[in-house]
């Protein structure tokens, strides 16, 4: 998290949505009344930051505010707000490691530990190469599958520090490990086998 | 009128108040922060907490309506425990750098800890830190001080118009910052100062100077522009040290601009504070006894045709008694007081005011803007629009040059043409101007300082007596001037008399050697290269445009050293106190003017204040009547002409240097650099 909003992030010059990106908006605008445009500084925020890989430079915020005809310190103090707007350039792959208190009661420090190890940086920092950005996130919503790990869209479940380490490394590869829970039980279906409906319907 | 019973007491307020006003109306001080009269409701400090009963919680009074029935305690153990909590709260991330912070003793957070503070605090962990903010020239930030009130953010969105602060990131993280690093582009940005109930926004200039306890406070008339602010002005020894608004509900609110605030350093740099003689083409220093040896050499059998007097923007109504009754007993006819060559003819009072006054803007319901740009010709005024404007039902049309007075403007026209097809009906905006209940027309300078500036008052008076600017209790006609000095010299008079010439008449007849001699009382705005062919006397407070060609030089008194009246837009008259003493061997004017007289042999016999504020009120009575505005009668006004096709132009190219004390200010240079380029650009498309 930076305290200043420059110096930190690298200048980029201009920024303009892609013609692609213009006909996605042109839907997301039809949902709000003329003069209340500036209720879709959300989905533009998040197409903007995909369209740049990852990241919201200053100039793709300015463009938004412009775009949207609301002030400009207004798409920062959103940009800024939100925990999944990057304000600073950060790895391809996002691997965020969720520490709010059931996650650590499952073990999420394993969980840390292991992505520490594997990608070989630490929480707030990518790697060398670009390719993956660690951090730690307050709660994804998933407890019941605790602890869990949200790399990019997908959620990995159930994790253990070798299951995380496997997830990764399968990551490393550059192959796509198959997304939910990492132990082999089915959604969030009690850990230790069925304790209900234990009897076949008729 | 919700009854509602407080500390036992029960009392009335008006619908719409909140517990916090109910309890200010029955005389309870409620500690807060974040609250503010004239800013939205925020709510987040919670240090104006009060029991309410039947509420299961504390309540914060200043986002509470106050109801029917309500039963409020602010003064109950309940409530002092309440409040001790929040400070201890608001305390734990606050550094204790009291000593050297500049809000000490006159900081509220340092009062409230008085009251209910702990004597210790329980919080081992680390303090939290924050970077501080690059604001610009004007604002210094301490961000680690900031409390997280919001106020700073609400003034610039609300009152100011200018959204450039805002809360970042969040919760433990959150940050008061414009996030760009860059100097805010408000002209009335100084006031964030004042609303910071800690230190963690100061003044840059006045950073670490002084404290408030050695201070002298005078409370005094701001002159940077027709307004009238009213201000305190905060010496220490013979040096002003900082300038603050005082409240006046009818012309400043509790607000004043930037070049209000922050021109004093210009009072310490450049100033004539000695009287100098041209000798061998150089200004050599020389006494009083020889100045006025020179000028009854050059003065005293000059005829009173050859002559001429000019007053510039800053002059006081003292001052400018005094010009009048050395003109008239020299027998000089060309006097101007018009520096700017407004064509304002100055026989009716309602011509040349802002008749609705500052206040009236709140009846308002249509503005024609002609020829103006408030924002930078009078911030408050332009305030008060956009105050106008936020209550909504506020349409406002402008015939001129486009600009963001930060508010919605619709653009009907740049000139003189468009003004004539409004007066004569046959413009679209006409249609709203009549129905209009209370509407209202400004004039600008820019629209009667030219040519054709007769021909534009005499528009200006058929729009306003056939679409019904002029009601019952109702004057929609306004003139806004820029000049402090403007009003009162127009009230006294001080105007080409018989056969005199106005300003371009007597720079036309120094030219043509027709006039010998120009006196200039703080006249800067004028072509002085003009007057080569002139004796120049200057009588002024900096060595600005008009010192260096002139051959007599009279050192005077700026506004902050003298005990004098100002009279505002509105016409209303005002006393400016002496705060410090004029440098060396500088004097008020009137009595520089009065020396002048008697030296000539024409000696004006008024030999102290009261006896010229006396023959001020003889002059014109309504001068007399200090902080009241008399309200002009109508008339006639304006002459008939041809117009020419040029766009109204605004005389205010840079807002930070209007006048020599603000050329002279290094602040004001620096906010001229750096706040208004980058809105130069904008105007010209290279931005966003």
């Amino acid at each position: 998290m930076s305290t200043t909003g420059e110096g930190m992030a690298p200048e980029v010059e201009s920024f303009a949505f892609s013609e692609e990106n213009l006909e996605k908006i042109r839907g997301i605008l039809a949902r709000y009344p003329e003069d209340r445009r500036a209720s879709a500084v959300l989905p533009l925020l998040h197409l903007a930051q995909e369209q740049h890989g990852g990241w919201l430079p200053r100039a793709a915020l300015d463009h938004v505010a412009d775009f949207l005809g609301m002030p400009r310190i207004q798409v920062y103090e959103v940009a800024t707000f939100y925990d999944m707007f990057n304000t600073e350039p950060v790895g391809r792959i996002q691997v965020r490691v969720c520490t709010t208190t059931p996650c650590w009661l499952c073990g999420s420090d394993e969980v840390l530990r292991a992505c520490r190890e594997v990608l070989g940086v630490e929480v707030g920092e990518s790697t060398p190469d670009g390719r993956f950005y660690l951090r730690e996130f307050e709660c994804l919503g998933a407890c019941a599958n605790a602890p869990v790990l949200w790399v990019d869209d997908d959620y990995f479940e159930d994790l253990d520090y070798a299951r995380t380490k496997a997830v990764l490394e399968a990551l490393k590869r550059g192959e796509r490990p198959r997304p939910g829970p990492q132990s082999g039980r089915r959604g969030s279906m009690p850990a230790g086998g069925k304790t209900t409906l234990l009897f076949e319907e008729k | 009128m919700p009854k509602l019973v407080i500390d036992g007491e029960e009392i009335e307020v008006p619908a719409g108040y909140t517990v916090f006003q109910a309890c200010e109306l029955a005389g309870k001080e409620i500690p807060h922060f974040c609250y503010h009269p004239r800013l939205n409701i925020a709510g987040n400090c919670r240090m104006c907490l009060v029991e309410i009963e039947k509420s299961p919680k504390p309540v914060a009074s200043c986002a509470m309506p106050a109801a029917e029935g309500m039963v409020v305690h602010t003064d109950s153990p309940l409530v002092h425990k309440a409040r001790k909590g929040v400070l201890e709260f608001l305390l734990i991330n606050h550094p204790l750098d009291c000593p050297i912070c500049d809000q000490g003793g006159e900081c509220d957070l340092q009062d409230l800890t008085l009251f209910y503070g702990p004597d210790h605090s329980r919080f081992e962990e680390n303090k939290r830190a924050v970077a501080d903010k690059y604001l610009g020239p004007l604002v210094a930030t301490h961000m680690t001080r900031c409390i997280h009130c919001t106020r700073c953010i609400r003034f610039l969105t609300e009152v100011a118009g200018v959204p450039e602060l805002g809360g970042c990131w969040r919760g433990e993280h959150l940050e008061i910052t414009n996030y760009i690093e860059r100097a805010l582009h408000s002209e009335l940005q100084g006031n964030i100062i004042d609303l910071c109930p800690v230190g963690a926004l100061n003044s840059k200039p006045y950073q670490y100077r002084a404290r408030i306890w050695e201070l002298k406070k005078t409370e005094s008339i701001d002159v940077m522009d027709a307004v009238g602010s009213n201000i305190r002005v905060d010496a220490r020894g013979n040096e002003v040290m900082r300038i603050l608004p005082r409240l006046h509900e009818e012309v400043n609110e509790e607000w004043i601009s930037d070049k209000t605030r922050f021109a004093y350093d210009g009072l310490k740099y450049r100033r004539l504070d000695v009287p100098m003689v041209r000798r061998d083409g150089r200004l050599v220093e020389a006494s009083w006894r020889e100045a006025f040896r020179t000028l009854v050499d050059r003065m005293g059998e000059l005829p009173g045709e050859r002559m001429a007097f000019v007053l510039g923007d800053l002059v006081d109504a003292e001052s400018m008694v005094l010009v009048r009754e050395l003109a008239e007993r020299l027998g000089c006819p060309h006097v101007d007081c018009r520096q700017d060559g407004a064509k304002i003819e100055g026989r009716l009072r309602a011509e040349y005011l802002f008749n609705t006054t500052i206040a009236g803007i709140e009846q308002a319901d249509f503005c024609l803007l002609v020829g103006t740009n408030p924002r930078w010709e009078a911030p408050l005024v332009n305030a008060r629009l956009r105050k106008r404007w936020r209550m909504g039902g506020f349409r406002v049309a402008r015939i001129g040059a486009p600009f963001d007075l930060t508010y919605p403007v619709e653009d009907i026209g740049e000139g003189p043409e468009t003004l004539k097809a409004v007066a004569e009906g046959e413009h679209e905006i006409c249609e709203a101007l009549a129905k209009a209940e209370r509407p209202m027309l400004v004039l600008g300078p820019g629209a009667v300082a030219r040519a054709d500036g007769a021909a534009v008052l005499a528009l200006a008076h058929r729009i306003s007596e056939r679409f019904g600017l002029l009601g019952e209790g109702w004057n929609g006609y306004n003139l806004l001037h820029t000049a402090a000095a403007r009003v009162a010299g127009l009230d006294l008079g001080l105007l080409p008399g018989e056969g005199g010439r106005d300003l371009a008449g007597i720079l036309k007849g120094v030219e043509a050697g027709e006039i010998e001699l120009v006196w200039l009382l703080g006249a800067d705005e004028i072509e002085v290269s003009r007057l080569a062919g002139a004796f120049v006397i200057y009588q002024g407070t900096h060595g600005d445009r008009a010192a260096p060609v002139a051959d007599l030089v009279l050192p005077g008194a700026a506004y902050t050293e003298k005990n004098a009246t100002w009279v505002n837009l509105e016409g209303r008259p005002q006393h400016g106190r002496l705060a410090v003493f004029p440098p060396g061997e500088a004097r008020e004017d009137w009595k520089i003017l009065r020396a002048a007289s008697e030296a000539l042999g024409r000696t004006v016999p008024l030999d102290n204040i009261f006896a010229v504020r006396a023959r001020m009120a003889e002059l014109a009575p309504q001068l007399a009547r200090i902080d009241s505005v008399t309200p002009a009668e109508w008339g006639g006004f304006g002459r008939r002409g041809r117009l020419t096709e040029a766009p109204f132009v605004s005389p205010i190219a840079d807002f930070y240097l209007t006048n020599p004390i603000a050329r002279a200010s290094k602040v004001m240079r620096q906010c001229s650099a750096e706040i208004l380029r980058p809105v130069n650009e904008k105007a010209t498309g290279t931005h966003g």
